[in-house]
């Protein structure tokens, strides 16, 4: 990369809001045969200085886009297309009911006369889905993918679209290790074949992994970039929140030494399909984490607990009183809550106020005369779930919505925490939030535990299940596989749960 | 797409002056756009309220309103009902069949010597009933609204005209006549109970828990099974409250009319009340929209009716201006709140 010319400059980029300065007099300078990753927290404002490079949103009057040297103006999606841009977003942006080859060729599809033609373009397609040495065919639909492989499809359409430069927005957000190293693979050989690739992550490892350069914005303004050696995950973070992050996975409870009676176990848990005898016992005040890869049945076994979904087997007990759990509302009555790892589908009222979001599931209970609201405790509930978890928000009748993604996951922790939980089921407690709110979040669970409640962390970020887990089952192909932490299983170290996730290594009964 | 994340979040980071001076100017861009909602379609009523009494003289006098919001009520009532099922994401298109059905019950049922009065509840349980087992259909066979309503559009309407022996049925001592032409302080019957329907239905949407959770399931119905509302009773509650609107309504009707007539009473008022919950502002997907944008929207299909009869306007351009009007007024409200209401 050394002695080429940049690609991409973007120069003195701004742009305002209505009442928001969103960038001001960002610039970034990409070379061809790089990953250049772009970090900062959530609002920094890496989102919007892409969507201007893809020609989402016009910049501010003042600033420049260069590619190759050339000024272009990009006025729309298309143009960027042109350009040979292509950004693959943390929401896939695939129409799940086409096959991957219409998604491919969406807008640009090959005609025979007025007739679509399937064949030359699945053709075409496979070429291309057979260099990144993918198992599934141009002719399959898309819903049918796992969502490592749509992220594989996004890759394949910028492909074949030609384009040089590549962004990429959070990609290993929903896929477990095992995936996440077979695309780092992809995009370096992305790399040796020089495109330029605009990498954006949260996650620290993968940064130092796999970047060349590292760009940190804060706070809408550009703070600097590291290259190669400089990259160190102290800088970073420095750089990112502008403050030392040392007490990030503090733990100040301790289950190991005092480690409370069993409070909650489930037995022989399995719908028949996907979750298969799952057994387990959680501690009072302990946090105990749920590994696995994508798919191995995490989030179906909480979901079975929780009684979103049929069981064909197993039963859950309380503080040693045997529970039936058919429906959420029977699992809420009982203390066990469930946070959705799909916030935005499954878990908020986007459109109700942070107020209703935040009371929906006690409004029964402060409620009077059997069923009248009861305005002021509500009022006073989301005034003290906001202050209590540092909600950021103008006020509590602001639509859900409208909150960044750090804040809604709290809306949504405080709607559970409300109902006074004995049991907290949380499913990626921490997706899509950013830096701040993660250890936010973290002190949050630590001082749940603390308290005497029993929480079950489902993560796939394994540095997360290390640092704030006591004990973590990994699970497999719908069965917990196997084990660490606590005194009669191996430490918890990723290296472990990598093992017992992908099969290396059968647990030691 | 409006881009409320990036903005709202760096909001908070750009240190305390900065997150003042952008929290507040975002208060008031959200002031002002629920205004917006509230006020929604109150300023087409109003211009075209002016616009039929500079053409007519007589449309503001208190003889010729009395008369709109009279036409407007039995409208309102259904529109009411509709307005809940419309919430929750559904469709309910039997209310005028429901009303035919309870308007003949009421008038067979004020038959019964010295029980006549036993017309208004009989024709309210049956309207109850007819709506429950609508509601019953698509909470637990989980059939799709539009089809179980349609079928019961057409199967209520032979109901109606069975139990009527397909004829008009009369009944000119009707005990209850006071209902479709009286006056209470001198305003008609029919207007105070469209009113009290609509404060009623107020309270229930915006003062109860079962109100949240209705705006929760048409918001997202996956979400409120998940934080554990019931969400086959809240969709029985709206079907059956939407047939006993309709069961209301055919009580008002019939007190009007002394008469109910099983093929042509409340034929295609289905369409007028989901016209008035639509011009309300109400989202067809649900989870967004309020009581008081469907009495507006009522009342501005009342108004136009009403108005192009003092102006003159022949029968068949009556129905061409009322649906470009219908058209053009949900187009302006979607152009103005562009980016917030989806529909």
């Amino acid at each position: 990369m050394t002695g080429s010319a940049p690609i991409l400059e973007m120069r003195d980029i701004s742009k305002t809001f209505p009442g928001v300065r969103a960038l001001a007099n960002v610039s970034l300078t990409v070379y061809p045969g790089e990953i250049h990753a772009l970090m900062g927290e959530n609002g920094a404002g890496k989102s919007t200085l892409m969507k201007i490079l893809s020609g989402a949103y016009q910049a501010d009057p003042g600033g420049e886009i260069r590619i190759n040297g050339q000024p272009v103006a990009i006025d729309g999606p298309m143009t960027a297309r042109h350009r040979g841009i292509s950004i693959i977003y943390q929401e896939l942006s695939l129409a799940p009911n086409l096959s991957v080859a219409e998604n491919m060729l969406l807008g640009r599809e090959h005609k025979s006369g007025p007739m679509v033609d399937r064949r030359s373009m699945e053709k075409a397609c496979q070429d291309v889905l057979e260099r990144l040495g993918v198992h599934f065919r141009a002719s399959t639909k898309v819903s049918e993918l796992s969502m490592a492989e749509r992220q594989l499809v996004e890759i394949a359409r910028a492909l074949i679209a030609n384009s040089r430069i590549l962004v990429m927005d959070e990609p290993t957000t929903s896929l477990s290790s095992r995936e996440t190293e077979a695309l780092f693979a992809l995009v370096r050989q992305l790399r040796e074949d020089g495109l330029a690739i605009i990498y954006i992550s949260h996650r620290m490892a993968e940064v130092y992994e796999l970047a060349d350069r590292v760009s940190v914005l804060r706070d809408g303004s550009y703070v600097g970039t590291l290259v190669g050696d400089e990259i160190s995950a102290e800088r970073l973070v420095q750089m990112m929140v502008g403050r030392d992050l040392s007490s990030f996975y503090k733990k100040e409870h301790d289950a190991h030494q005092s480690r409370g009676p069993v409070m909650f176990a489930v037995r022989n848990m399995g719908d028949g399909v996907r979750v298969h005898d799952c057994s387990f016992e959680l501690h009072e005040g302990e946090v105990l984490g749920i590994a696995g890869l994508v798919g191995a049945g995490r989030t179906e076994l909480a979901r079975l607990i929780y009684g979103a979904d049929r069981r064909t087997s197993g039963e859950v007990s309380l503080l040693g009183k045997r529970l039936s759990i058919h429906r959420p509302e029977d699992a809420i009555d009982s203390g066990i809550v469930y946070l959705t790892e799909d916030r935005k589908n499954l878990g908020l009222f986007l459109d109700l106020t942070v107020r209703e979001n935040v009371n929906v599931s006690v409004l029964g209970r402060d409620a009077r005369m059997g069923g009248v609201l009861n305005l002021k405790a509500a009022k006073d509930r989301a005034a003290a779930a906001i202050r209590a978890l540092g909600i950021r928000v103008a006020g509590d009748v602001v639509p859900v919505g409208s909150l960044s993604g750090g804040n809604q996951q709290k809306v949504l922790l405080s709607r559970l925490l409300e109902t006074k939980p004995k049991v907290l089921i949380l499913d990626e407690p921490t997706r899509g939030v950013d830096i701040g709110a993660k250890s936010e979040i973290y002190r949050l669970i630590d001082n749940l535990a603390r308290n005497g409640v029993g929480v079950i962390v489902i993560s796939s970020e394994l540095p997360e299940v290390v640092g704030i887990c006591d004990r973590v089952l990994v699970m497999r192909e719908g069965r917990i596989a196997g084990e660490v932490g606590g005194a009669e299983h191996p430490p918890v170290t990723q290296e472990e749960i990598i093992a017992i996730a992908t099969g290396v290594r059968e647990a030691a009964e | 797409m409006t881009p409320p994340n990036e903005t709202s979040a760096s909001v908070q980071n750009t240190g305390a002056a900065g997150a003042d001076m952008a929290s507040q100017s975002m208060q008031r861009r959200l002031a002002w756009r629920s205004t917006l909602q509230a006020v929604g379609m109150l300023p087409v009523l109003i211009i075209l309220g002016i616009a039929f009494e500079l053409m007519s003289g007589r449309f503001l006098s208190f003889q010729n309103l009395s008369i709109v919001a009279q036409q407007a009520s039995i409208n309102t009532v259904l529109a009411a009902g509709m307005t809940f099922v419309i919430l929750t994401g559904g469709i309910d298109l039997s209310v005028g069949s429901i009303l035919a059905a309870a308007a003949m019950v009421a008038i067979l049922a004020s038959k019964i010597p010295d029980w006549g009065m036993l017309g208004i509840p009989a024709a309210l349980l049956i309207g109850l009933g007819l709506g429950l087992v609508n509601g019953a259909l698509i909470a637990f066979a989980k059939l799709p609204p539009f089809i179980v309503t349609l079928g019961s559009l057409t199967a209520v309407r032979g109901l109606a005209r069975l139990l009527g022996e397909d004829t008009t049925q009369f009944n000119p001592q009707l005990p209850f006549d006071f209902i479709g032409n009286g006056t209470l302080f001198g305003i008609p019957w029919l207007v105070w109970i469209a009113f009290a329907v609509v404060l009623i239905s107020w309270f229930i949407l915006r003062r109860t828990v079962l109100g949240v959770h209705i705006y929760a399931v048409g918001g997202n119905p996956d979400a409120a099974r998940l934080t554990g509302i019931k969400v086959w009773a809240i969709l029985l509650f709206v079907y059956a409250f939407s047939g006993l609107a309709s069961g209301l309504g055919g009580v008002m009707s019939a007190a009007r009319l002394y008469a109910a007539n099983g093929l042509q009473l409340g034929q295609s008022y289905e369409l007028d009340a989901i016209a008035a919950v639509i011009l309300g502002g109400t989202s067809f997907v649900g989870g967004i929209g309020s009581i008081w944008g469907t009495l507006i929207g009522a009342l501005i299909i009342a108004i136009l009716s009403n108005g192009l009869i003092l102006v003159g306007v022949s029968d068949i351009w009556q129905f061409i201006i009322k649906g470009l009007v219908i058209i053009g007024a949900v187009a302006l409200d979607r152009y103005r709140l562009k980016g917030s209401a989806r529909t």
